[in-house]
């Protein structure tokens, strides 16, 4: 098949306002006799939910949880960016745009990116009239703050809690909805597999959570908004039930998947503590803002860090990056510190940190301003580590948080197969090799509000309108393939939690496809996955039955795609004889330990087919061209 | 393991929604103090699980304190001892070695339990269907900075709207009252401009469907108060009286 990117022609901030007026529209009085299932009720989701069923659609929407409001985005911290130029300080959607781009290490496309800056500014004035209660300065006027990778203040927050602010606005969007009786919300229900009637998805198979009941659910069109899977690391920053289960068993029925390997380590998470451990805990890159990072110029210097004099210590971002400084691009910075902790010159019990000071803001502010723009990050740093960072340094040290491949979509964010669409961080997004910081959101609630409501129509518009029938032989047959996956797990009885398995798969992934990667390692990698997957099949223990509250059985299902998952990462990564953004392959670096594109052989998006278990997965490229923007290397000095 | 408390822990176990539960006693070995009480509760399932038992069946998900899944009485508190924070934000240094501990799911009738420590919530969710939002269509807002805001108003509205809707506010209520939430998310629209053109038909919508959920009528304990996690002050609840009260003598 042939990549169609269906980038629309024209100049580059003409292309979406003369796209959306190509697109076919839906009459109005027929919008209620289409069909949208949703899967996932994040930002994207909840936005698109909302926002369709406004426009007359019928919608369904999906969660795990037992609440649309609880989605992982939920938990985002520092903020959302927008285009406004509120600050006067030089700001425009072209530089949103270019910042994005650079940002991203040129493998994002053009179009996608300016779209996105573009309709950021009209995603704030949504979330504003939804009653979301940003920061304001006493004029009443919205505050900003600046985040990593730009040199303008763009990004609007809630203090720690812009996700769960956004996410109550669009929640309170979709409640809305509900109540009028357009949307229909399955919560506690999980999609386990994707249907398609002739060659189109059509609806999907999903099991209620609570009695095990599995149900056939059909529709015109199906939207996966249903998150990241940076969970194959088993330790992330992830909420601990965010999977790849419904954009995996899709990528097996035909969408395929960009750039598996490009995975995003934040530098600012609370250091690992013990093998006990189920989850790590970020701290907003907004932190960056006021604290300095720093490490002992002396290795193995035991001093408190306040015995430590300003002399004695290396601001090694400051130093190295003297322009940016402590707000360089993540990537750069998770580099740095694993740099620097490799030397030996990291800090804490385990010399995996390097600190965090905030000591010269609360000198230059006062504690009370330090309070008010992180009191609840330092709560819960104090409360996880026992440590009050008002009198110490933070630790910190880098965690992965954030995955920019996903489903590759063309420019309408349908994937490769008729139908099905994908939207925020499931998809491969907008952000290349490498994301900026309060960038997330703002694609969530782009692709959600803005962007799908328009495409999707043009996709609907030449559909028959008379309702899919759920008991086709198509939906017969995936319950059945669905029952017997069940039934399956359950029957292996063998002498391993899932939870055993998921932990070892985390560390061949950290060890072998993480920070730095390079060939010998992701060779060995994949033959260990391998190995963890055979032995999964015949091993696995899991208690209970299907027919119940199982909370196993549903991690097994995910975990079970997250070992197919994580050899196609590797694969990808193995490919990709570059490095760029967060992808580092250790052959490929600058004198300056940078990462060391190469545009000639790799300006493109990796989509991968996959063509039946046990078979190599097909590679079909996506060439990048830029228009407007020059490729260079990044520099952030 | 790594650490070295050991723990008498007394469990509700119940199988489903219909069938009635019991407590159960297990011991958590060889526990950390820098585990989350969460992920002591993962140690003890792996033991039951090889033991060839039922895990105990919980809900969580964001482990920091902010989705509002993790819902769990601990020695007769909501969230257990520590104020002002989740289950999941719980960590075991908390306890002593030798302590015993006595876990429960939420109680209420319009909580039903699901298993084990698992209940239905769905109640607050028609709550909000109510009325909690402001009815503005995708597309039609006007430029954000077009009305200002007060930034008291603003700061204390993001109070009120950071609740996490976990439902501690309910478990600890003697009348099972959701009080505290529903106040919390009136007041947070009460207070901002985009809020105020719906807001008699918001309070009376709202309160109607908390009361036919089965929550029970506010007696003022302000036990609510005492076991928020997130510091969800009961002036809510007095500022809902007053916009009901506008409410009911206007009328709409
Ligand atoms: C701690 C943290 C802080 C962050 N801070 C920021 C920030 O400050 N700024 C920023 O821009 N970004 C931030 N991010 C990133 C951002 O939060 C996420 O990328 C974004 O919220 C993802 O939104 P989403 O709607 O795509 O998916 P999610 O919010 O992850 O939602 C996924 C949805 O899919 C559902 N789902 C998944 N699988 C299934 C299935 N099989 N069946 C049914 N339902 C399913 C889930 O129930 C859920 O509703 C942060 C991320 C983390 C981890
Ligand atoms: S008011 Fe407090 S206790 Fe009640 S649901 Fe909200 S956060 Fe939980
Ligand atoms: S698990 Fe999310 S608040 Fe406890």
């Amino acid at each position: 098949m042939n990549l169609d990117s269906k980038i629309p022609a024209g100049p580059l901030a003409e292309k979406w306002d003369r796209h959306k007026f190509s697109c076919k529209l839906v009459n109005p009085s027929n919008k209620r006799k289409y069909d949208v299932i949703i899967v996932g009720t994040g930002l994207a989701g909840a936005s698109a939910a909302a926002s369709l069923a406004e426009l007359g659609y019928n919608v369904k929407t999906f969660c795990f949880q037992d609440s649309p409001r609880r989605a992982h985005s939920i938990a985002a911290q520092g903020g959302i960016n927008a285009a406004k130029n509120y600050r006067n300080d030089g700001d425009s959607v072209y530089r949103l745009f270019y910042d994005t781009v650079k940002g991203g290490d040129y493998r994002a496309r053009e179009a996608n990116v300016h779209r996105l800056a573009q309709v950021s500014v009209n995603i704030i004035d949504q979330c504003v009239a939804q009653g979301v209660p940003f920061a304001r300065e006493y004029g009443g006027l919205l505050d900003n703050r600046s985040f990593g990778g730009a040199q303008v203040s763009r990004t609007f927050y809630a203090k720690g809690q812009t996700g769960q602010q956004l996410l109550l606005g669009a929640y309170s969007a979709l409640n809305r909805m509900v109540g009028e009786g357009k949307v229909q919300s399955y919560t506690r229900h999980e999609m386990l597999e994707l249907v398609m009637v002739d060659g189109q998805a059509r609806g999907i198979i999903a099991r209620d959570m609570v009695t095990g009941e599995i149900q056939r659910h059909s529709a015109h069109a199906v939207v996966l908004a249903t998150g990241g899977y940076g969970n194959v690391f088993y330790l992330s920053t992830y909420a601990r039930g965010s999977n790849s289960t419904a954009i995996w068993r899709s990528h097996k029925k035909g969408a395929y998947f960009g750039n598996p390997c490009f995975t995003q380590i934040h530098p600012t998470c609370i250091p690992v503590s013990g093998d006990h451990q189920s989850k790590l805990t970020l701290m907003s890159e907004s932190l960056r803002n006021d604290g300095r990072i720093w490490v002992p110029k002396q290795k193995g210097d035991t001093r408190k860090p306040a015995d430590i004099p300003e002399d004695d210590r290396d601001y090694y971002l400051e130093r190295r990056y003297p322009s940016f400084g402590n707000l360089v691009p993540r990537d750069i910075a998770s580099r740095a510190a694993k740099d620097m902790c490799d030397k030996g010159y990291g800090v804490g019990k385990t010399g995996l940190a390097v600190y965090l000071d905030f000591s010269d803001a609360i000198r230059r502010m006062g504690e009370k301003t330090v309070e008010s723009k992180y009191g609840n990050l330092f709560d819960m740093y104090k409360q996880i580590t026992g440590d009050n960072p008002y009198q110490t340094p933070m630790m910190i040290y880098p965690a992965v948080h954030y995955t920019m491949g996903g489903l590759w979509v063309d420019y309408n964010l349908m994937t490769t197969i008729p139908g099905l669409y994908a939207t925020g961080e499931a998809n491969f997004s907008d952000h290349g090799a490498n994301r900026l910081g309060a960038s997330a959101l703002m694609q969530g609630l782009a692709d959600g509000y803005f962007v799908l409501p328009y495409t999707i129509g043009d996709y609907l518009a030449d559909i028959e309108r008379k309702p899919i029938a759920n008991d086709s032989p198509e939906f017969m047959e995936a319950e059945k393939v669905v029952k017997e996956r069940l039934s399956k797990l359950l029957s292996i009885k063998g002498n391993k939690t899932v939870h055993q398995f998921h932990r070892e798969l985390g560390l061949i992934m950290w060890n072998h496809c993480g920070m730095g990667r390079n060939e010998v390692g992701l060779k060995e990698g994949i033959e260990k996955i391998r190995g963890l997957r055979d032995e999964f099949w015949k091993n696995l223990l899991v208690p209970g039955s299907d027919l119940e509250l199982n909370q196993n059985l549903e991690k097994a299902g995910r975990v079970a795609d997250f070992l197919e998952l994580g050899e196609l990462m590797m694969v990808d990564a193995l490919h990709r004889n570059e490095s760029c953004g967060g992808h580092f392959r250790e052959e490929y670096q600058t004198p300056e330990n940078e990462a060391l594109r190469d545009d000639e052989n790799f300006a493109y998006v990796a989509a991968w087919e996959y063509k039946g278990d046990g078979q190599p997965h097909q590679l079909h490229k996506e060439n990048l061209v830029f228009e407007n923007v020059k490729l260079t290397q990044r520099s952030y000095k | 393991m790594s650490g070295n408390m050991n723990l008498t822990l007394k469990v509700w176990r119940q199988k489903n929604v219909k069938e009635s539960g019991r407590f159960e006693t297990y011991t958590a070995k060889n526990i950390s103090p820098d585990m989350s009480f969460l992920e002591m509760l993962d140690e003890v399932n792996e033991d039951l699980i090889k033991g060839g038992k039922d895990p105990i069946a919980f809900d969580h998900d964001c482990r920091e304190g902010i989705c509002g899944m993790c819902s769990m009485y601990i020695n007769g508190r909501a969230h257990g001892p520590v104020k002002g924070v989740t289950a999941c934000q719980l960590h075991m240094r908390s306890f002593v070695d030798g302590d015993t501990i006595t876990i429960e799911p939420w109680r209420a009738a319009a909580f039903p339990v699901l298993r084990d420590l698992v209940v239905d919530r769905t109640s607050f969710e028609r709550i909000q269907q109510a009325g909690g939002y402001v009815s503005v269509n995708t597309g039609s807002a006007p430029d954000a900075n077009a009305i200002p805001v007060p930034k008291d108003n603003a700061d204390e509205a993001f109070n009120s709207a950071a609740c996490i809707g976990c439902g501690a506010c309910v478990a600890a209520c003697v009348n099972s009252s959701a009080m505290l939430f529903l106040s919390a998310k009136v007041s947070q629209y009460a207070l901002l401009p985009q809020g105020r053109v719906e807001a008699k038909r918001r309070v009376a919508n709202m309160l109607k469907a908390h009361d036919d959920a089965g929550f029970g009528a506010c007696t003022n304990t302000e036990a609510c108060e005492a076991e928020c996690p997130k510091g969800i002050s009961v002036t809510n609840i007095g500022r809902l009286n007053r916009e009901f009260a506008a409410a009911s003598i206007s009328g709409e």
